[in-house]
């Protein structure tokens, strides 16, 4: 791609799916999740990367829908809540939130579990304290927190007794 | 909002992308990890009507340990600084510095050139590399150019960097034994541009602080060495009592904007209280 263009063929794979299309520079990895492939659990909040709802994972790591372009997402490898909990790969987590209440309006929640997985998968075993720190970046208006501290907590701990049985 | 029109291109080589820069000069913004331009662009702060995004140029990421100094290429992640095993041996100020950078999910994509190149006056890694003397890498048309930290920072999100070149690496020597650093920042929020932030380092050597580096951040146009501050420690036992007695001289060394986080009188006093908890923390000093 030496020359600069304003429409960009790009080939994901987005939950395991292969996708091509043709988008717009312009167009953010996000709205390109929502509009063009219908995969609205991608929420977008503040879209300059301050809350954290537009949370998904581009070749295994967590990145900001909203501050990455479609085009750059060209060759990767994109996972959204939709996959991740087609895959029942969260599913511990969702049962947790659900359990405290971790969510009460649900608009960040999809952003929370896409982050809270990534951080179980870097330390299985975070203090609170680490797990508000690495939540930092992930805003929610209802619930204060506590209870979705208290959630992946609880999965931390269960996952952890479960591996050292 | 979302970003406005932009054409699109990703260019393979450094090669490439020089080409590209000089064809759209001032049109053209380079695209790194995007964390601070695409919300620019979102805010319709920034319009550039070219992008040039070289997060695939091979050459361009990575760090590599030489004899006498570390090689911290432009593409190098916030996330593989943080991680990476050579980064807290040999330059434990930048692992420092690391987690205090916005939350992982930005850390994963934002780049230490990316940083760099953009200046924000509040950054973590500029200050770094002022106060770890590092030395900047930059391509342009007529080959390589290497620029001091002390001479790249220029003011407000300003560089040395002129149109048309692009900032490929960065050199960090290699401390030299006896010498200790510390760092710290106060934010009203974690992972929040510091309010007041400090990167510190120099010799503690025999019990006494000698070429101390203080370089401040979030209180100027740019990182700023504390000239009057260093002096005063220079030379006296590394301890709590010398850092008490050189605190005023920041008096003259900083002068702080007020802004939305306080009064210009509230940011100096929060920089002592830093200067004060982050010297004291310095390895060596009791």
């Amino acid at each position: 791609m030496k020359v600069a263009a304003e429409t960009v063929e790009i080939s994901v794979t987005v939950n395991g799916e292969h996708v091509k299309r043709s988008v717009p520079a312009r167009l953010n990895l996000a709205d390109f999740l929502r509009y063009e492939l219908e995969l609205t659990g991608t929420h977008v909040g503040c879209e300059h990367g301050v809350c954290g709802a537009c949370t998904v994972r581009v070749d295994g790591e967590i990145v900001r829908g909203c501050l990455m372009f479609a085009a750059q997402a060209d060759g990767c490898k994109v996972d959204t809540i939709e996959g991740l909990s087609d895959s029942r790969e969260i599913e511990e987590l969702q049962s947790a939130f659900v359990l405290t209440n971790a969510l009460q309006c649900g608009f960040c929640t999809p952003g929370i579990l896409v982050a809270a997985q990534a951080l179980l998968r870097d330390q299985p075993n975070p203090t609170r304290e680490r797990i508000r720190e690495y939540l930092s970046g992930n805003y929610c208006r209802c619930t204060g927190y506590q209870a979705i501290v208290d959630a992946i907590e609880a999965v931390a701990k269960a996952r952890t007794a479960r591996a050292r049985r | 909002m979302k970003a406005p029109r932009f054409a699109y291109a990703r260019p393979a080589s450094v090669a490439e992308a020089l080409a590209l820069l000089a064809e759209h000069k001032d049109d053209a913004r380079v695209l790194a990890g995007g964390q601070s331009l695409v919300p620019m662009m979102n805010f319709r702060v920034a319009a550039p009507k070219v992008l040039v995004d070289i997060n695939r140029i091979a050459g361009l990421s990575g760090i590599k340990v030489a004899k006498n100094h570390v090689r911290i290429g432009a593409l190098a992640r916030h996330v593989e600084l943080e991680r990476s095993a050579d980064i807290a041996r040999h330059l434990p100020l930048v692992a420092a510095a690391m987690p205090h950078i916005a939350h992982p999910a930005i850390r994963n994509r934002g780049t230490f050139g990316g940083s760099c190149a953009l200046a924000d006056p509040a950054a973590e890694l500029p200050a770094c590399a002022l106060a770890l003397g590092a030395t900047f890498i930059v391509a342009g048309k007529k080959g390589e150019r290497r620029i001091a930290a002390a001479d790249f920072f220029r003011g407000l999100y300003a560089t040395a960097l002129k149109n048309g070149e692009l900032l490929v690496a960065a050199e960090f020597p290699l401390p030299k034994p006896g010498y200790a650093f510390a760092f710290g920042e106060l934010a009203r929020r974690h992972g929040d541009y510091a309010m007041v932030g400090l990167a510190a380092h120099g010799s503690v050597q025999g019990g006494k602080f000698s070429d101390m580096r203080a370089v401040f951040f979030g209180t100027g146009d740019r990182p700023l060495r504390a000239a009057q501050f260093e002096r005063a420690l220079d030379g006296q036992p590394a301890g709590t009592k010398a850092i008490a007695a050189a605190l005023p001289r920041l008096d003259s060394d900083l002068s702080p904007r007020a802004d939305l986080h306080g009064s210009a009188a509230t940011k100096l006093h929060l920089a002592k209280v830093l200067a004060g908890r982050v010297l004291g923390q310095m390895e060596g000093v009791s």
